[in-house]
């Protein structure tokens, strides 16, 4: 679970095509700058961020990120929510073991993307959409 | 969409990646260098991916498949100028960017591929140890 209190608002983008997918990631850079995250955790959040909303549009059918900074205080961080209302995914534990894939990827973007992060939270379930929301803090 | 330049410097073809592609313009640049290497005939390809602030699977599988393609069209990829948290990030993705050659610069990229060249071409004359002549006693 992500702890800790919004800083400013939320900032939403829509995910509908793949140059949507390069918004995400010139968002969540941007907030990861101002959230004081160092270089190396911003590549991985970034990285991170990528891989989700490339998800959100190929198997989501398209959907919206909000990217958001967070504070516990003790250190800020940046928190991300991918959304979309696409068919679920059946069997998480097999969708979270690297290289498996349904659509000819490489398998990697779920369970490479929560090793880039600190905290990685999904809700998903058939018919029921996908809720992806991840937090990287400074350290 | 975007389409990343290709430029052709003697006998080697150098990508400069200056732009955070969308997907497309990664597989249309995919498809572009394919056409490019056997228009042109060179056997080297330079991918700069100094600008890149991210590798993520999408790209890292269009830099594995552009090896991939390069080579069965005999000619050599390199990668170069990968940053530091871009190398910490791959790894930590799980992309081992297999059969991918990098080099930290252009100019070693280049020099990498003019060995490799080299080496190919005394392998034609080269029989093999069995064949190896002996000096007579
Ligand atoms: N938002 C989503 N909605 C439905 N299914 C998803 C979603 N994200 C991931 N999946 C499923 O999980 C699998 C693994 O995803 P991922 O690790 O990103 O690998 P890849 O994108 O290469 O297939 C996908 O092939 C797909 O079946
Ligand atoms: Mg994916």
């Amino acid at each position: 679970m992500t702890s800790g209190v919004d800083l400013g608002r939320p900032q939403t983008q829509a995910v509908g095509s793949d140059e949507d997918v390069v918004r995400v990631r010139q968002l969540v850079r941007t907030v990861a700058v101002a959230a004081k995250l160092s270089l190396v955790d911003q590549t991985k959040v970034v990285t991170a961020a990528s891989e989700l909303a490339r998800n959100t549009l190929v198997y989501g059918g398209g959907g919206s990120v909000e990217v958001s900074t967070v504070d516990n205080g003790r250190k800020q961080g940046i928190k991300i929510l991918f959304a979309d209302s696409g068919p679920g995914i059946a069997d998480l534990n097999l969708a979270l073991t690297d290289g498996y894939t349904t659509g000819g990827g490489l398998g990697l973007g779920l369970s490479g993307a929560r090793r880039l992060v600190d905290e990685f939270d999904i809700q998903t379930a058939p018919g029921q959409g996908t809720r992806i929301t991840i937090t990287k803090w400074s350290r | 969409m975007e389409r990343v330049p290709i430029l052709k410097i003697g006998d080697i073809l150098l990508v400069s990646i200056q732009v955070d592609m969308s997907d497309q313009t990664a597989v249309a640049l995919q498809e572009d260098l394919a056409e490019r290497i056997v228009a042109t005939g060179c056997h080297g390809v330079i991918i700069d991916i100094t600008a890149l602030d991210i590798v993520d699977s999408f790209v890292g599988r269009m830099l594995s498949t552009i090896a991939s393609i390069s080579r069965v069209l005999d000619a050599e990829t390199v990668v170069v100028g990968m940053r530091p948290a871009v190398a910490i990030t791959l790894v930590e993705l799980g992309l081992s960017l297999n059969g991918i050659r990098t080099a930290l610069n252009v100019e070693r990229g280049m020099e990498l591929i003019a060995a490799e060249r080299a080496d190919q071409g005394d392998d034609e004359f080269d029989y093999g140890p069995d064949t190896e002549l002996t000096a007579s006693p």
